[in-house]
């Protein structure tokens, strides 16, 4: 399994979706960073390109940047596309920021019908809104939850249907308490 | 003194056994509790095993039935969430009276290791179903459970000899390992 370089995939691909770029994580592991209006016709590139060939999705998942320790601050959603090439063997990672106050991204779900389950759950947990999902439902929280709880300024709940989520003489800990973890 | 061959007990005049009905048919349902198929997450593989060879619930006439409305006994083994925790009090409302409740593990007891910093981990199943006993740890190992049921199985002979239910739930305390200390840790190969 390998992670392939970003590098001469974005080369590649600049011509067609402009907006791509290479970039590396913290950790030093490439990925391609591509605007929202690009992304659906880069995964069909990235699906369909005969030396590429990333024809499953392995994960799709996200992560909240607000409070992130990163250089450049931001308070959008980072959404993460991981995908496998069963035929070549190899890795790579996509990435695409949503703004949080208008949380919303095109379906990937005509490319990989796999991300149908994980968009839900990004939705549920992070509250991105997929344009053109078939079928967006809360799939992990019950469809009467209120927030999306991953998001760093999710704020707990204190009753659900009326049953406390505390025990009798038990308390949360107070906000600064938990922001100085 | 009849056929010395006739061991004792076998004699026809000494298998008739005299007692009154309730405490036979409470005998039999003692012996025979019944729980619900049902396991949520660590502690239900714990719940497995003690199904297992080593300590062989059934023994106990302990079988588990995949319907509720032929258990009689609910063991609520592992995690609930708020969203579990709803369909958990639907199986308790189809279960047939008498019903009893274990919570097993210190997720159903109070929430367990994330009764403080989880949003959907219910903090204790007794808020939505009355716990009969409540047997601690994480998780608990076969033993306490098999204590659990063995004070469970007090409360079902007394409820139905006396008709009276205890209310005060039952709490299992520490429990030693039944086989020894090398039964904690594995033994140190050099
Ligand atoms: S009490 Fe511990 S072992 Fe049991 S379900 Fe909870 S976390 Fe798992």
């Amino acid at each position: 399994m390998t992670a392939l370089a970003a590098e001469p995939v974005a080369a590649r691909m600049r011509q067609r979706t402009p907006s791509i770029e290479a970039r590396t994580t913290e950790n030093g592991q490439p990925f391609l960073f591509v605007a929202p209006a690009d992304l659906v016709l880069l995964l069909t590139l990235l699906r369909d390109d005969e030396d590429l060939r990333f024809d499953a999705l392995m994960d799709l998942t996200a992560y909240d940047l607000l409070k992130y320790p990163a250089k450049a601050p931001s308070d959008a959603i980072c959404a993460v596309w991981l995908l496998w090439s069963h035929v070549h063997r190899h890795e790579l990672m996509v990435q695409t920021h949503a703004a949080r106050s208008d949380c919303r991204l095109p379906t990937t779900s005509g490319v990989w019908p796999a991300a149908i389950y994980f968009e839900r759950e990004v939705f549920d947990l992070y509250g991105v809104h997929f344009d053109g999902h078939p079928d967006l439902r809360r799939i992990m929280c019950p469809q009467d939850w209120v927030g999306h709880p991953l998001r760093k300024d999710y704020v707990y709940p204190a009753t659900y249907h009326g049953v406390s989520h505390l025990r009798d003489g038990q308390h949360f800990e107070s906000q600064p308490a938990r922001e100085a973890r | 003194m009849a056929d010395p061959q006739c061991r004792p007990g076998n004699a026809s005049h000494e298998q008739i056994h005299l007692t009154a009905v309730d405490e036979f048919l409470a005998w039999g349902k003692e012996h025979s509790l019944f729980y619900l198929l049902f396991a949520t997450a660590c502690c239900g593989i714990e719940l497995m095993q003690a199904g297992g060879p080593r300590y062989d619930i059934d023994r106990l006439g302990m079988i588990p039935r995949a319907t509720p409305r032929q258990a009689d006994l609910m063991i609520v083994a592992g995690t609930i969430t708020h969203k579990m925790a709803e369909r958990v009090k639907l199986l308790w409302d189809q279960m047939t009276e008498p019903r009893w409740v274990v919570s097993m593990g210190s997720c159903a007891n109070s929430g367990g290791p994330f009764s403080k910093w989880s949003y959907s981990v219910l903090n204790g199943i007794d808020k939505y179903v009355p716990v009969d006993v409540y047997i601690p740890g994480c998780p608990p190992r076969p033993e306490a459970l098999i204590d659990g049921v063995m004070a469970l199985r007090e409360r079902v002979r007394l409820y139905r000899t006396t008709g009276q239910r205890t209310k005060t739930p039952h709490v299992v305390a520490g429990i030693e390992p039944a086989f020894g200390a090398h039964h904690e840790k594995p033994e140190q190969k050099t």
